[in-house]
């Protein structure tokens, strides 16, 4: 049995410039260049990229579901944050 | 947590999946369905790993250009769908090597389809026809499934799959349509295919364990029995249209369910496969861990590799 095992990376591809990098997939690969790679071959076979990002996962800080309550709910009674919030006369017109 | 937290955490939690919401990795889940999407998913990618075995058999030994490039392209995505489910499954806390042991061990099963021998090129043909064929309507449902890696890897798999059943009909088509000799290979593919690939889609409702959890789980949309005459409507057509005939001969229309009855399946043989006594169990078995164990070094060396690189890197910048 090997003694280290290939960290795990995460990998982001852009579909097409103007669209944002978007999380795809994990993957196994010994470093950065091999992570590049193997996730050119996982995950854009069908020209479904034009740019990939990785990133090792053990880098990656996410939010605990647990605290979900306090991390999301405080946006939900601030309606004012909306424009339906506020009360204009139909003739208004451009707003 | 006391038993009674766990209990009304449970029923927050299948409420939830009733509302079709996703269940996403760190979210609380019960152990059980923990445990019962590592098995599922890994045997899943597992099965899409070994199933790799009985068509790379016929890369190197396709008869055109265009056949080869196609099947080395399925044997390719074959090889990326077991690593998209691998790399979902480690989201529920399994690590690869883990799964890796369970595999190489026989802890872990992977569809027993697999443990057929692949013995003319018709089997090509066959595989991608009745094999993906059956593996298509087994996994399309599992796109809307409630654990959100497995339905994301699932959407993916699904996408790349339709090609594999067409690229192996078509080889059916050209062989049915060719010398009496390549028809007859066509018709013996089909002939020892058929059977296990009605099996792939389960034991029956009756024998099956699994199904009541899983259908509360979306881990299951439709039963085995549903699936499998299913599976049978849509291919029979298939065969007839291309001048084949399906092996079994209590198969018939019937009018009133609008669907085919079909013959009495030997599940003995089924369960014979699944418990390790198939043609190829051991053979696909040894390629396996000869694979795992003889990379074992070109392993270590790329992380040794990346190590001296890394080492490299922090030195110039001192």
């Amino acid at each position: 049995m090997s003694t280290k095992n290939w960290p795990l990376w995460e990998v982001f591809v852009r579909s097409k410039n103007g669209l944002e990098h978007r999380h795809c997939g994990s993957l196994h690969a010994a470093d950065e260049d091999m992570a590049l790679e193997n996730a050119r071959d996982v995950y854009t076979r069908r020209s479904e990229g034009v740019s990939i990002w990785v990133v090792e996962s053990k880098h990656i800080t996410a939010s605990n579901p647990e605290n979900n309550g306090e991390m999301f709910e405080p946006a939900q009674d601030k309606v004012y944050r909306h424009p339906t919030f506020y009360d204009l006369p139909d003739e208004v017109k451009h707003m | 947590m006391s038993e009674e937290q766990i209990k009304s955490l449970e029923k927050q939690f299948e409420a939830r999946i009733a509302r079709d919401e996703k269940i996403e990795p760190k979210d609380w889940m019960p152990e059980k369905y923990r445990k019962t999407h590592i098995r599922q998913m890994s045997q899943h990618a597992h099965s899409e790993i070994v199933g790799m075995l009985p068509e790379g058999n016929w890369i190197t030994r396709a008869p055109s250009l265009r056949r080869k490039v196609a099947l080395l392209a399925k044997v390719q995505d074959e090889a990326g769908h077991g690593l998209y489910l691998y790399s979902a499954t480690e989201t529920l806390g399994i690590s690869r090597e883990e799964m890796y042991e369970q595999l190489h061990t026989g802890k872990a099963k992977y569809s027993s389809i697999f443990n057929y021998p692949t013995i003319t090129w018709a089997d090509m043909g066959a595989i991608g026809w009745l094999v993906d064929g059956a593996a298509i309507i087994n996994q399309v449902p599992l796109c809307n499934t409630s654990y959100g890696p497995y339905a994301r890897a699932m959407i993916r798999v699904c996408k790349e799959e339709s090609f594999h059943q067409r690229q192996g009909y078509e080889i059916m088509i050209k062989l049915a349509n060719g010398t009496p000799e390549q028809k007859e290979m066509a018709q013996d593919a089909l002939n020892r295919w058929w059977w296990p690939s009605l099996m792939m889609l389960g034991p029956t409702d009756d024998v099956s364990v699994h199904t009541a959890q899983s259908m509360k789980w979306k881990l299951k949309r439709k039963s085995n029995d549903d699936l499998r005459q299913q599976f049978i409507d849509q291919t029979v057509p298939q065969a007839e249209l291309i001048g084949l005939t399906i092996p079994d001969p209590d198969l018939k229309w019937n009018e009133e369910r609008k669907s085919y009855d079909f013959g009495a399946i030997d599940w003995d043989e089924f369960w014979q496969v699944v418990k390790g006594h198939g043609p190829c169990n051991k053979e696909r078995m040894k390629a396996r861990v000869d694979a795992w164990e003889e990379g074992e070094w070109i392993r270590d060396a790329a992380m040794a590799h990346a190590e001296k690189k890394q080492e490299r890197k922090e030195k110039q910048a001192v």
